[in-house]
């Protein structure tokens, strides 16, 4: 009891720290840790696809996007749009987006299904870019965050910088549990054995194909959520968005977090977001910094974080026991896509 | 359209795709042989395209700017070879992935160092400046007609190393069968330097030449790698004549999209791209699966 207890104490204690948060800091920082929030929830989304389905895709971004795009195009003129009917639609053209994308892309394999996505990817953001739809390279304007109403009464209201907060938490932990009960399930174990082993999984009769594009699809439309709530939160939507310049970032963010693991991306999420933030505000090349420590983390942790933690606080804390779970622990990159 | 109007757009899209080939051909020898997927290849066609224009505005020479921008690069790629790439063999795509896109914002910001991020232009030598007056309003630039002859002589030449002379050979092997050619004591550590040196000079070179044609800009790069991946994909990796084909096809169909459905010009090349991935998942020329 001890151990699952002390096993618990951590996430407990994060989320009270979490819950807190608002009470303790001046609004910009959490304002900051709202974009945390959502950038982790679609580094957890991606990673369904990339960590748990051994598939790298480069288009996430344009999930992300899209989905701003379409609380842009759902607000109405002049008025807030309703979450319960944007946030459905905003939903429903993120699945049938990453449907499409995903049902030609998993025709293809390794190297291939990168270059696809990150071409189908670039294709919804020349689509916003070139054409009118949404401004063009302008970009929309959000004037008002969408409201949550009962009848006439207001339930939620977005534009308290606290209660955004809340509600992205809420998102975020909604995400950890789903994605959780679906990797545990037998649909998460078929996922993992197509990774780990195609062949094998196809001739032991798994519908390799329809469980891969099932996974494309719930990441796809939870990297949507991730994206329609951050719209809300900036106000402003433009194709750099859906751009691949933000799904290799996030994907950064999934390696530095942990791909074996459901809540990895997001401490890889608001490591990247803190380094940011941090580089951002001390010199004006700071993408040269931030690429430099891109490649350092390619060639000395390739296990993220968690390789991280277990170099400083000694093997125990991440080493897998065997016998366990095979999602715990922290496995190195190479494990993962050589199979 | 009339009869001229069409043969100037034909020439256009075989230009186009004769640009695209010559770049992305650097990007599917890379994939073929090293095994290594390079997102930075756009960074190295921008590159390419600022150092060309750098050289060019302090000598005046536009044969000194496409010799150096190509050395240059040459010089760099056997560079990165040696520090990171020659890491990155039998690693995963995803290692791959992070350590080009890590590459991609250091080039990104050392050209903004460097360069600044200004749009520049580039001329073209004074006998090639000129254009050919066809009717009263059209005209095609001589420089657009010696782009296209340079890039047809490039390619025979690409496709003359490759089959033909023992290098090509010694590449090929290695595609076919590393550990074989490294047993029959082919030094390949030195291959791969220069294969890869190789596709950052073509991807320099494309850069190079299309700089007086179309401007020098920070985000030229971004355009090209993906052009050049639906290339390689339409094609077939590690296929050069697969990734000829693709970039025909691709610089025509952008071109006559451009004519004729000018709205949904850019999205009509990943249109062809999901119907080929439809009928050939593997590329039109490729067989193995990856």
């Amino acid at each position: 009891m001890t151990s699952k207890l002390q096993k618990l104490f951590v996430p407990l204690a994060l989320l009270f720290a979490a819950i807190a948060l608002p009470l303790l800091v001046p609004t910009y920082y959490v304002q900051l840790a709202s974009k945390m929030l959502l950038m982790g929830m679609l580094a957890m989304a991606l990673n369904l696809v990339v960590g748990f389905g051994g598939l790298v895709s480069m288009c996430h971004a344009a999930f992300f996007g899209l989905a701003g795009y379409v609380l842009a195009l759902t607000s109405p003129e002049g008025q807030a749009a309703s979450v319960w009917l944007s946030l459905p639609i905003t939903m429903a053209v993120c699945g049938v987006a990453a449907a499409i994308i995903g049902g030609l892309s998993l025709r293809t394999k390794g190297v291939y299904f990168i270059m696809v996505t990150l071409a189908f990817g670039e294709m919804l953001f020349y689509l916003f870019h070139d054409t009118k739809i949404g401004g063009g390279s302008d970009g929309m304007y959000i004037y008002f965050k969408p409201e949550v109403m009962l009848g006439k009464w207001q339930l939620i209201d977005l534009d308290k910088v606290s209660t955004f907060y809340f509600v992205t938490l809420l998102c975020v932990l909604l995400t950890i549990w789903l994605l959780r009960t679906l990797v545990n399930a037998p649909f998460g174990h078929a996922l993992a054995a197509a990774r780990d082993n195609e062949r094998r999984s196809i001739s032991l009769g798994f519908p390799v194909f329809t469980v891969r594009l099932l996974a494309f699809v719930i990441s796809g439309i939870l990297a949507g959520v991730a994206g329609y709530f951050s719209a809300a939160q900036f106000g402003f939507v433009a194709p750099q968005l859906l751009g691949w310049h933000l799904s290799a970032t996030v994907l950064v963010m999934v390696v530095l977090g942990g791909m074996r693991s459901v809540t990895g991306p997001l401490i890889g999420a608001a490591v990247i977001i803190g380094l940011e933030e941090v580089l951002k505000s001390s010199t004006e090349h700071w993408k040269l910094i931030y690429g430099l420590i891109v490649i350092f983390i390619v060639f000395a942790l390739p296990g993220g974080v968690q390789q991280l933690s277990s170099m400083i606080f000694g093997r125990k804390a991440d080493a897998p026991k065997p016998g366990t779970d095979v999602w715990k622990g922290a496995r190195s990159m190479q494990e993962v896509a050589n199979v | 359209m009339d009869g001229l109007t069409f043969a100037v757009q034909l020439l256009n899209g075989v230009q186009y795709g004769l640009v695209l080939f010559l770049v992305a051909s650097g990007l599917t020898l890379v994939f073929g042989i090293l095994g290594v997927i390079n997102l930075a290849h756009g960074a190295f066609y921008m590159l390419g395209a600022y150092l060309a224009y750098w050289i060019a505005a302090m000598t005046g020479s536009f044969w000194a700017a496409l010799l150096g921008s190509v050395g240059i690069s040459f010089v760099l790629g056997l560079a990165l070879e040696n520090v990171f790439i020659k890491r990155m063999y039998g690693r995963d795509h995803l290692a791959q992935v992070l350590l080009s896109f890590g590459m991609i914002l250091v080039i990104d910001e050392i050209r903004q160092i460097l360069f600044g991020k200004d749009v520049h232009s580039v001329a073209p030598p004074a006998w090639l400046s000129g254009s050919i007056k066809l009717t009263d309003v059209l005209s095609y630039p001589v420089y657009r007609l010696a782009l296209c002859g340079f890039c047809l002589v490039m390619a025979i030449a690409i496709f003359y190393v490759i089959q033909r002379t023992r290098i090509g050979m010694v590449i090929r092997a290695g595609a076919e069968n590393r550990e074989m050619t490294r047993s029959l004591g082919i030094p390949f550590d030195t291959v791969n330097r220069f294969v890869f040196a190789s596709g950052i000079a073509l991807a320099a070179l494309g850069g190079a030449v299309v700089a007086p044609v179309s401007t020098v800009f920070p985000g030229m790069g971004d355009s090209m790698l993906i052009l050049s991946f639906v290339v390689v994909v339409l094609g077939g990796i590690g296929s050069v004549s697969g990734a000829a084909i693709g970039a025909l096809l691709i610089g025509l169909t952008d071109t006559f999209g451009k004519v004729f459905f000018p709205q949904i010009s850019s999205i009509l090349i990943y249109v062809l791209m999901a119907g080929i991935l439809l009928w050939r998942p593997n590329g039109i020329l490729g067989k193995r699966e990856v």
